[in-house]
């Protein structure tokens, strides 16, 4: 597997045009989530309409691969019922621990299977989850703060 | 005879490997250099005839052991320009030798005491120093940086920033990202007219320049064994007798004390005191041979390859439009290191991140460092969060940075295509 196509067309787009980027108001919970190995730093903020995801909105840094992936997760879950978006998480980072060897679902996870060519570099892995890893935890804690 | 770069190569096996399709091309010495034939033979033989604790064994072994590790001392003693043998502490690694630093010399300092660094620091050279200020109270100043990443002398005469109330100074030699030579003599000579200790990390800089401790104007100096052809696992404070006979110990343990009673101990004289449990035996005996080996091939040789071939370094990668490389561009005979980081972005101004230009790099055989290289903070001042990277050493050629600068091309228009 070259790097060229690892680096897909759609992680680039992504990448020069972030999807929700930017800190929006109102929010039920805001996370940092940090790759200390590399600098990738996201902070991500979650609002939740009932058990709807109604918002996502962040600002990153890092590279092409957390950016772009950040991006497509925010077009994933926005939207969708809280249970929904964790369990696409769960099939994101199902992919990513594949090795690429899993054959990914183009109907659930859409740009998301983009990624699968980043699952064959084991360094870059944590790239892709920084997004939705930092996701589930703000997602956790705004449904936290509703119940509390 | 003249320095010949293919002929020093033969001495390191690793450069001859390939990665896929490509040659290697090591650019990131100043992250750990490669090792030459006789350090890896040296600690082989080392296990293989000679191996035994030291001091506390009483046999041949022991004996032959204890010899060897004193005479890696010497030799690094002599290669770093020291008075004395006992003027050398063996310690893990440049970061212990810092923290052990920040310790032995900090335990008195106060509410009202500053600690002074700079900017431009590795993190080894702020978080000890951090750490300090939190249990004593007292305050970390530092000096900035000018624009062409030299440190700002003058704003910190403005500030006063060294005066009466320093008690350490602690300065990087040479810049890990930036490659920049700091002026260790001048301000020593700062911090000693107020009474103040000057620490000196002197990771990258006692691998390239030839290095005088004795002479450098400072009172402690840090290095680590791998960065200069030795092993990983050991590293040196280098400290002016009379001071570490004054220093308390840092770490407790076997080997540093002189009487152990349950009431309390007593000492051992330096280097002992700072050397805590079994030490790191066979890379001691490993840096000694580094230490010979460079001297052999003579540091100032070594330190005009390496202003050569950054010269060179600048020269082509400047030519590549959307290369910015940060700090001073300049070589002079105190100008520069052999560590050049910069940014890359495409023709029509898309920043490539510094991970994914090291991922292109390395797939062409061309392996950099990407990230803040441990200076978080100097990134930040920069107004960047990460950069990348290209360092050079002893045996690096000129066609490895030819093979750089193509790949380069290569990442920065593939990431240009989509515009």
């Amino acid at each position: 597997m070259s790097v060229e196509a690892m680096y897909q067309e759609i992680i680039l787009d992504h990448y020069r045009e972030k999807h929700h980027s930017g800190l929006r108001e109102p929010y039920g919970a805001q996370v940092t989530h940090v790759n200390p190995t590399c600098g990738d730093e996201v902070l991500l903020r979650v609002q939740l309409d009932g058990d709807v995801v109604a918002d996502v909105s962040y600002e990153a840094v890092g590279c092409s691969i957390s950016q772009a992936s950040t991006s497509v997760m925010s077009d994933l879950v926005i939207g969708r019922s809280v249970a929904d978006a964790l369990a696409l998480h769960e099939e994101f980072t199902e992919m990513m621990h594949s090795r690429g060897e899993l054959e990914p679902d183009e109907d659930t996870l859409e740009d998301g299977i983009a990624f699968i060519g980043v699952a064959k570099f084991p360094a870059r892995v944590k790239c892709a989850l920084l997004g939705w890893s930092a996701f589930k935890d703000a997602a956790a804690q705004a449904l936290a703060t509703k119940e509390s | 005879m003249s320095y010949d770069v293919e002929l020093i190569r033969a001495d390191f096996p690793i450069l001859e490997r390939r990665v896929g399709e490509y040659p290697l091309a090591y650019l990131d010495s100043a992250n750990t250099s490669q090792k030459p034939q006789v350090v890896i033979d040296a600690m082989v033989d080392h296990y293989e005839r000679h191996n035994a604790n030291v001091a506390r064994a009483m046999h041949v072994l022991g004996a032959e052991a204890s010899a060897a590790y004193e005479a890696g001392r010497e030799k690094v003693a002599a290669f770093i320009g020291a008075d004395r043998a006992d003027e050398v502490v063996f310690t893990k690694n440049a970061s212990e030798a810092l923290n052990l630093a920040a310790h032995s010399l900090g335990q008195g300092l106060k509410p009202g005491d500053e600690v002074v660094i700079t900017v431009m620091e590795h993190h080894s050279n702020i978080v000890p120093w951090q750490l300090l200020c939190a249990r004593t109270g007292a305050t970390l100043r530092w000096f900035d940086i000018t624009d062409d990443g030299r440190l700002d002398l003058a704003k910190a005469a403005a500030e006063n920033l060294i005066n009466a109330n320093t008690r350490i100074v602690s300065v990087g030699w040479v810049s890990n990202v930036l490659g920049t030579v700091n002026p260790i003599a001048q301000i020593a000579a700062q911090a000693h007219a107020v009474g103040a200790v000057m620490v000196v990390d002197g990771a990258q800089a006692v691998p390239q320049l030839t290095t005088k401790v004795a002479e450098s104007g400072a009172d402690l100096v840090a290095f680590t064994g791998h960065k200069m052809v030795g092993p990983t696992g050991i590293g040196g404070l280098w400290g002016r007798h009379d001071l570490l006979t004054e220093l308390p110990p840092f770490l407790g343990g076997g080997e540093m004390i002189e009487i152990v009673r349950m009431t309390g101990s007593t000492f051992a004289p330096p280097p002992y005191r700072f050397e805590a449990g079994t030490p790191p035996i066979a890379e001691a005996v490993g840096l000694g041979v580094a230490a010979d080996y460079l001297a052999e091939l003579g540091m100032a040789d070594v330190a005009a390859h390496e202003r050569a071939i950054t010269a060179y370094a600048l020269e082509t990668m400047q030519q590549l439009d959307g290369l910015a490389v940060l700090g001073t561009t300049e070589v002079g005979p105190e100008g520069r290191g052999g560590a050049i980081s910069f940014t890359l972005a495409t023709r029509d101004g898309l920043d490539i991140h510094p991970h994914d230009v090291m991922t292109f790099l390395d797939s062409r055989g061309v392996a950099v460092r990407g990230g803040h290289h441990c200076a978080r903070p100097l990134h930040e001042r920069l107004g960047i969060t990460a950069s990348t990277r290209a360092s050079f050493y002893l045996y690096t050629l000129e066609r490895e940075i030819d093979q750089l600068v193509e790949a380069l091309a290569y990442t920065r228009d593939f990431f240009g295509r989509a515009a």
